[in-house]
C-alpha cells in the first residue's frame, strides 16, 4: 500500500490494474459492463466471427433504451421502424445466444441504461463500469469509475473483462455555498461546463467537491457526474458518503446484510486523503449559478436566464467567431436577445440527466395548477419503468396530465430523436437533457437545455422563462 | 484492421471548432448493425441540403476533396457521443487520418480501433497545412507512421508524438483482443484474487 496520498480516481484505478505494460498503458479490470441495442451489435457480430465467447456474462447486463417507442406498443416485433425493430431484436438475440443477463422492455425495471445500473444496484461505489454510450459518466456520482468506450472497446471487455487504459489526470471542481431559489443540480453542471469549456477537461476525470456538491441529493449527482462528458471529462467522480450508502441499501442488486456491511467499510476508505494533489483544480461558488439557459450548439454556450444572447462581432479570434455567428443563426437567435421570453414549440423533460423521480417531482411542482401553453408540446418521459410507477404512486401523472403534459413511457426518447420522438426542422424546443448540438434533437431543430423545473416553466408560459418569477 | 504505414493523399479541410458527433454522424444514421456503409452519411447535415441534393459549397463536395484522405481540423475534434460509427463513417468514406489540435478523448480512442490515426498538432501548424490544401490537386500531403512526420507538399517535415504501444499496433494492423488475450493468465489471477479479498461483490445474473 503507498502511503503517498491517493485521490478517489487513483484508490479505484490503483485496484483495478490487472498489468501494467512497460509504456505505462494498463489493462485494467471491468466491474460492471452495461450493454444496449446501438452500439453493441457489431461487437457481439466481432465475438461470433472469432469464436469467442462473452468471459463474464455475470458482470454484464443489457437492456434496449435508445430505440423504443414512448407511445403504443412496446413488444419488438411491433416497433414500426424497420431499422430500429432490428437493433433491439439483434441485441435481444445476441442475450440469448451468448448469456447475457437482460432486462426486457416489457419488465418494470427497463429503462435507460444510466438510470437503471444505479437504480437496481448494479452500479455500486468504487467499481469500474463501462458502456458504449458516453454518459456513462452517470454512475460516478456513486463513486465509481465510468465512462463511456466505443464498440470496439465493448467487444474487447465483453471477451476479456479488461480495457487497454492508461491513466487520466485528476480535476477537481469544488463548489461550496447554497443554492439559490429554484437553481439545481442541472444549473451546477451547466455552469461549470460554462466556465472550463467543453474542452476544459479533456485526458481528465473530474472529481467533484464541495459543500454544494455533498448538499445534493444522488439525483442531482447523478445530474452533474452525467455532464462531465459534456465538458471532455470521460469520467466524473463523487466520493461516496452517508447519502451514497442510504441510496444503495436495499436495492435489488446491491450486497445485503453482512455483505453490505463489508462493502460500506470498503467504500469507506475511497474517498481521496487528505493532501492528495490534482493537476487542475477549479472552484465556483453559489453566487455564480442561477437558472441557466443554453443559447447554442454546443453546452458550453450557456448563460443565466436573465442573459443575453452574445454578440459574435465582440469576439476577436477569428474561429471563434464563426462558429459562435453559425450557432446564432442555426438557433434563430439575434445578438443581443435576452433569452427570457424566446418562445418555445416544445418542452422534453426525461433523459439520463433528468429522468429520475427527483426530476419529475421538480417538473410536477412547477405544472400543479397551470397548463400547457397553447401551441406548445410538452412531453415528460421517465427514465425507468420503476421511476414511472413510483411518479404514478404520487400521483405527479395526474399533476402533469391535468396541466396538459404528455405522460410517456421510459426510454431515451427526445435526446437524440432514434425513436420517433424528434423536433421537425426549426422547432425550437427547451430540454432537459444533455446535448443541444445542431440536429441532435432532430435535423435542423433547435434546443435549450434547462433543468426540469425550468422546463416546465417554459411549457406552462411558452416560452422560456425564469421559473424563480412563476413564485 | 488495415495497416497504418505511410500514406499519401489529398488533404480537405475542415476550418471548425468542437466538431461533434453528431455533426460527423447524426443521430438516426447509428440504426445500423453493420460496420460498413456510413460513408454516404459522414458530415450530413453539413453536406446535403434540405431537399437532399450535394450541399456544393460543402469541402469533401469539392474536387480534388471529394477524394480525400487525411481530414483537417480546429480544436476538440470528436465531442460528444462515444458512437465509434463515427470513425466507421470517416473511414467508409476514405479518411485515414485526422489533424486538429487536439481531440474528445473516446474520439481519439475509437480512431486507433479502427485504423484511423488522429495526429495532435499546434493549431498554428493546422493552419499551415489548411492553407497547404488550397494548392488544390497539389496538396498531397504524405504522413509517415513509422517516422512519425507529416511531409507537407513543400518537402517540410513536421514531426508528431504518439503513444508507442499504438504506433505498434497500427504499423502492423493488430486487434487489441488478440493482444490482451495473452495476459489472460494475469486476468485469471486477478478474479481469484478479488473474489477472495471482495466476496460481497453481487453478480447481475440474481
Amino acid at each position: 500500500m503507498s502511503s503517498t496520498p491517493r485521490t478517489l480516481f487513483d484508490k479505484i484505478w490503483d485496484s483495478h490494474v490487472v498489468q501494467r505494460l512497460p509504456d505505462g498503458t494498463c489493462v485494467l479490470y471491468i466491474d460492471r459492463h452495461l450493454v444496449h441495442e446501438v452500439t453493441s451489435p457489431q461487437a457481439f457480430e466481432g465475438l461470433r466471427m472469432a469464436g469467442r465467447p462473452v468471459r463474464r456474462p455475470d458482470c454484464t447486463i443489457a437492456v434496449a433504451d435508445h430505440n423504443i417507442p414512448t407511445v403504443g406498443s412496446r413488444v419488438p416485433s411491433d416497433i414500426k421502424e424497420q431499422d430500429s425493430r432490428i437493433q433491439v431484436e439483434t441485441l435481444e438475440k445476441n442475450v440469448k445466444e451468448f448469456g447475457v443477463p437482460y432486462i426486457p422492455i416489457l419488465d418494470v425495471r427497463q429503462g435507460i441504461v444510466h438510470i437503471i445500473g444505479p437504480e437496481l444496484g448494479v452500479s455500486l461505489p468504487g467499481m469500474t463500469i463501462v458502456c458504449g454510450d458516453s454518459h456513462t459518466s452517470t454512475h460516478g456520482a456513486l463513486g465509481a469509475l465510468a465512462f463511456g468506450i466505443g464498440t470496439s472497446e465493448v467487444e474487447h471487455v465483453l471477451a476479456t473483462q479488461t480495457l487497454l487504459q492508461k491513466p487520466a489526470k485528476n480535476m477537481q471542481i469544488d463548489v461550496t455555498g447554497t443554492l439559490g431559489f429554484g437553481c439545481s443540480a442541472k444549473d451546477v453542471v451547466l455552469a461549470i461546463i460554462g466556465k472550463i469549456g467543453t474542452g476544459g477537461g479533456t485526458g481528465h476525470v473530474i472529481e467533484y467537491t464541495g459543500d454544494t456538491i455533498r448538499a445534493l441529493d444522488m439525483a442531482g449527482r447523478m445530474t452533474v457526474s452525467n455532464m462531465s462528458i459534456e465538458a471532455g471529462a470521460r469520467a466524473g467522480l463523487i466520493a461516496p458518503d452517508e447519502t451514497t450508502f442510504a441510496y444503495v441499501k436495499g436495492r435489488e442488486f446491491a450486497p445485503k446484510g453482512e455483505a453490505y456491511e463489508q462493502a460500506v467499510a470498503y467504500w469507506r476508505s475511497l474517498p481521496s486523503d487528505a493532501g492528495a494533489t490534482y493537476d487542475a483544480t477549479v472552484r465556483l461558488t453559489t453566487a455564480e449559478i442561477a437558472p441557466m439557459v443554453t443559447w447554442g450548439t454546443t453546452p458550453g454556450a450557456v448563460v443565466p436566464i436573465t442573459g443575453a444572447v452574445p454578440d459574435p462581432t465582440e469576439i476577436d479570434d477569428p474561429g471563434l467567431r464563426e462558429q459562435a455567428q453559425r450557432m446564432v443563426d442555426y438557433m434563430g437567435l439575434a445578438p443581443g436577445q435576452k433569452l427570457e421570453g424566446v418562445p418555445i414549440d416544445v418542452v422534453f423533460i426525461g433523459s439520463c440527466t433528468n429522468g429520475r423521480i427527483e426530476d419529475i417531482r421538480a417538473a410536477a411542482a412547477v405544472a400543479k395548477g397551470r397548463k400547457v401553453a397553447d401551441g406548445v408540446q410538452a412531453l415528460v418521459v421517465p427514465g425507468s419503468g420503476l421511476v414511472k410507477r413510483q411518479a404514478e404512486q404520487e400521483g405527479l401523472d395526474r399533476i402533469l396530465l391535468e396541466a396538459g403534459f404528455e405522460w410517456r413511457e421510459p426510454c431515451c426518447s427526445m435526446c437524440l430523436g432514434m425513436n420517433p420522438d424528434k423536433l421537425t426542422p426549426g422547432q425550437r424546443c427547451a430540454s432537459t437533457s444533455n446535448r443541444n448540438f445542431e440536429g441532435r434533437q432532430g435535423p435542423n431543430g433547435r434546443t435549450h437545455l434547462v433543468s426540469p423545473s425550468m422546463a416546465a416553466a417554459a411549457a406552462v408560459t411558452g416560452r422560456l422563462a425564469d421559473v424563480r418569477q412563476l413564485g | 484492421m488495415d495497416k497504418f504505414t505511410t500514406l499519401t493523399g489529398i488533404a480537405a479541410p475542415l476550418p471548425m471548432a468542437n466538431v461533434d458527433t453528431d455533426k460527423i454522424i447524426p443521430a438516426r444514421f447509428l440504426k445500423t448493425i453493420k460496420r460498413s456503409g456510413l460513408g454516404v452519411h459522414l458530415f450530413d447535415s453539413l453536406r446535403y441540403r434540405k431537399d437532399g441534393s450535394e450541399n456544393p459549397d460543402f469541402v469533401l463536395n469539392r474536387p480534388p476533396y471529394r477524394e480525400a484522405q487525411v481530414l483537417i481540423a480546429h480544436e476538440n475534434f470528436g465531442c460528444g457521443s462515444s458512437r465509434e460509427h463515427a470513425p466507421w463513417a470517416l473511414l467508409d468514406f476514405g479518411i485515414r487520418c485526422v489533424i486538429a489540435p487536439d481531440f474528445a478523448d473516446i474520439f481519439f480512442n475509437n480512431s486507433f480501433k479502427n485504423g484511423i490515426l488522429p495526429i495532435r498538432l499546434p493549431r498554428a501548424v493546422c493552419d499551415q497545412l489548411m492553407e497547404d490544401t488550397k494548392l488544390g490537386g497539389n496538396a498531397r500531403i504524405t504522413v509517415d507512421l513509422e517516422r512519425q512526420v507529416v511531409v507537407r507538399p513543400n518537402g517540410e517535415e513536421i514531426a508528431f508524438e504518439i503513444d508507442p504501444f499504438r504506433k505498434h499496433l497500427l504499423l502492423n494492423g493488430l486487434d487489441d483482443i488478440g493482444q490482451t488475450l495473452q495476459h489472460a493468465p494475469k486476468i485469471d489471477s486477478y478474479e481469484a484474487t478479488r473474489r477472495a479479498e471482495m466476496p460481497w461483490i453481487p453478480a447481475t445474473t440474481g
